[in-house]
């Protein structure tokens, strides 16, 4: 019974959140510093550099689309510009011989993001919804496009590199090994994300929410929605900027790929898959699609594709990202109820899986088939070698997906029906998030 | 007399060929409570939202505390001392009953945009939300998203966002529509209660809150104020019976 009044209505505790939050920022600083030990080959820690790059910068995605409900299709504008400014800044740096080290470029990047933002954001920031995407589009075709006009700038198609190792050096570090710019990274995204999360925690970030929320009845609290969401777009595009930095400092260049359309979209994907509702969302979203966009590369051609069906299937069945998905199952677990319907998510796993091998062969044998057709018809994709052109394989993948399918809908309505149940005894319980 | 909280001079409002609101002059005494009656469609929603800002007059203007607010954002005019509610709940639905609250006073306690000031660490915002939770009686919710909570219970919230800014001027659009005899006593008499020291301007619909709880009384009938006066005058004005009142009773 005490259990069950708590559950209603336990006013946290305020010192006890605090305790909480602290050991796990220190938790994840660990962690950071002892991953190297554990995955230490150059590919790993290039790996975990782009992985903290990308965590930045869908962090800061989320403070316009999760924290304040603007959609952006140009935020990669402001990681692009901060990445140019960043190389053209070490350039200046190691040109005049000024006292600046490696570590603080990424602040360049970051103002050079909050310049620009504040400049760009006014006018798109006046609406959000429809508005602000589409303004938010045109801006990042405008800076897309002049970044291959302005070539004295931006470097054209080449871009523009510079030399990282030529920087004032601190603690005898130069920077050139792939641990010590993991380390840069790592040091980033940890002060980059404390930052990010206190301002979630602040009256302007409680306040991006009520905007996100509900932007009109905001009006009539004192507040000017259009000033709330401008302040979020710098913000935004400050730690993008940072982010861009990084991204320059770990590649030693910085070209127009940094602000395309492609950009912004990675960023959108990964802050979504993730979810945008929780702080923490971002962070799985630029793990998950930075580590799959290297490893699905390697394991098929047609990779992209596969991310795109991916992306469907989340917005589909799970609007609120992994996170969400994950999140949804709190009732259940604080009630106790998670254990029937995760039997019967095993269950329904089987069949799922099965589907998804049978269009997984269906999509490889047809690219085989139109992309590379009239040679070799023995392909391997996934690390399985089978022959493109066998009959049998089509009739497999054919009746992998319809058997599938005829299974997986009897154990998905398990599924739903454990669920249900699961709630309703949850909410029975007064356990509702 | 008392200086006026609200005053509307001949205000008009127009959308394309329609006048909604045709020649209004109003006046809201400091620390009266006034109650906006008149049939479906006579414009008393539309006058709400002249007074908050969110409509502009096409004609005429508004003071607020003897400075004209017309033409100003809503913004503008809640700092200034004036808060609505609506009639369907506008509350923040997927935030925590508790943080809808303390999102409705962060402007009125000073903390404005502040992205430097960690929220749990503000003691006063922190307790003038505890108060105004137990105000409402909505302690028990604290922690459930607003989007969730019963219909009576979104419509108190939307009473406690109201209110929650310490505003003076209090607009309360139809605060007891839809619910049960038992939860509108409860609700008027929180209105009464938390309205105490404040000007209040009500719309209203079920006639015994109206004469329940109000000083004065205006008649609002196809976007013009017919009468003005005590309950009891209103309830003695022939045209009232005629316009309103009277189709109330047959």
């Amino acid at each position: 019974m005490s259990d069950l009044s708590k559950g209603a209505a336990a006013p946290r505790s305020v010192s006890s959140n605090k305790l909480r939050c602290y050991g796990s920022w220190i938790a994840t600083a660990i962690a950071l510093l002892a991953l190297p030990s554990i995955f230490s080959s150059a590919g790993s820690l290039t790996t975990f550099s782009l992985i903290g790059i990308s965590i930045i910068f869908s962090l800061s995605y989320n403070i316009l689309l999760g924290q304040t409900g603007m959609l952006s299709f140009g935020h990669a504008v402001y990681y692009g510009l901060g990445g140019f400014l960043a190389i053209h800044g070490m350039n200046l740096i190691a040109g005049s011989k000024l006292p600046v080290p490696l570590p603080l470029v990424p602040l360049i990047g970051g103002v050079a993001g909050l310049f620009f933002a504040a400049t760009l954001g006014w006018v798109p920031t006046r609406r959000s919804g429809t508005a602000f995407a589409m303004i938010s589009l045109g801006v990042a075709e405008l800076v897309a496009s002049s970044s291959l006009i302005l070539r004295s700038f931006f470097g054209g198609e080449a871009g523009i590199s510079a030399n990282r190792t030529k920087l004032m050096r601190v603690f005898d570090w130069n920077f050139g090994p792939q641990i010590q710019i993991y380390y840069l990274v790592a040091f980033w995204t940890l002060i980059a994300g404390i930052a990010m999360y206190a301002l979630t925690r602040t009256p302007l970030g409680r306040m991006c929410n009520a905007v996100r929320d509900n932007p009109e009845r905001v009006q009539f609290v004192g507040y000017d929605p259009h000033v709330i969401r401008f302040l979020a777009f710098c913000f935004a595009g400050f730690f993008a900027g940072i982010a861009g930095a990084l991204a320059a400092i770990n590649f030693e260049i910085a070209n127009a790929a940094y602000l395309g359309a492609a950009q912004s979209g990675v960023v959108l994907f990964a802050t979504y898959i993730g979810g945008v509702r929780f702080f923490i969302g971002p962070i799985i979203g630029a793990i998950l699609v930075t580590y799959l966009s290297l490893a699905l590369s390697d394991l098929t051609a047609v990779w992209q594709l596969y991310f795109g069906l991916f992306f469907i299937a989340v917005v589909m069945f799970a609007p609120g990202g992994i996170t969400g998905l994950l999140m949804k199952h709190r009732p259940l677990v604080r009630a106790g109820t998670l254990v029937s319907v995760l039997r019967a998510y095993l269950l329904a796993l089987v069949p799922t899986l099965t589907i998804i091998a049978g269009l997984i062969l269906a999509i490889e044998i047809v690219v085989r088939h139109t992309v590379n057709a009239g040679q070799d018809p023995y392909t391997k994709a996934f690390g399985v070698h089978f022959n493109a052109a066998s009959p049998l394989i089509w009739l497999l993948a054919v009746a992998l997906i319809i058997g599938g399918f005829v299974v997986a809908r009897r154990t998905w309505q398990w599924v739903g029906k454990a669920w249900d149940e699961g709630l309703k005894a949850a909410r029975e319980k007064g356990f509702h998030a | 007399m008392t200086s006026p909280a609200v005053e509307l001079r001949g205000v008009q409002k127009s959308f394309g060929n329609t006048s909604v609101i045709r020649d209004v002059n109003l006046t809201v005494v400091k620390g009266e409570r006034h109650a906006l009656i008149g049939p479906n469609g006579a414009g008393k929603s539309t006058l709400f939202n002249l007074i908050s800002g969110y409509m502009i007059p096409t004609v005429g203007s508004i003071l607020l505390k003897d400075e004209v607010v017309s033409g100003l954002p809503p913004y503008q005019i809640n700092r200034r001392g004036l808060s609505r509610s609506f009639q369907v709940s506008n509350v923040f639905a997927n935030m925590s009953v508790w943080e809808n609250i303390r999102c409705a006073l962060l402007w009125a306690t000073g903390h404005r945009y502040a992205f430097w000031k960690n929220i749990d660490s503000l003691p006063e915002v922190r307790e003038r939300t505890a108060q105004i939770l137990q105000d409402i009686d909505l302690v028990s919710r604290r922690d459930l998203p607003a989007g969730l909570l019963a219909y009576a219970e979104q419509r108190t919230l939307e009473i406690g966002i109201t209110i929650a800014g310490g505003a003076d001027v209090i607009l309360l659009d139809e605060p007891t529509a839809g619910m049960s005899r038992a939860e509108t006593e409860r609700a008027v008499a929180l209105i009464r209660r938390l309205t105490e020291s404040c000007t209040l301007l009500i719309v209203e619909h079920d006639m015994s809150v109206v004469f329940g709880l109000a000083d004065r009384i205006s008649v609002l009938v196809y976007g013009q104020i017919i009468a003005s006066g005590t309950p009891e005058e209103i309830r003695g004005n022939p045209q009232v019976k005629e316009a309103y009142l009277g189709q109330e009773a047959g």
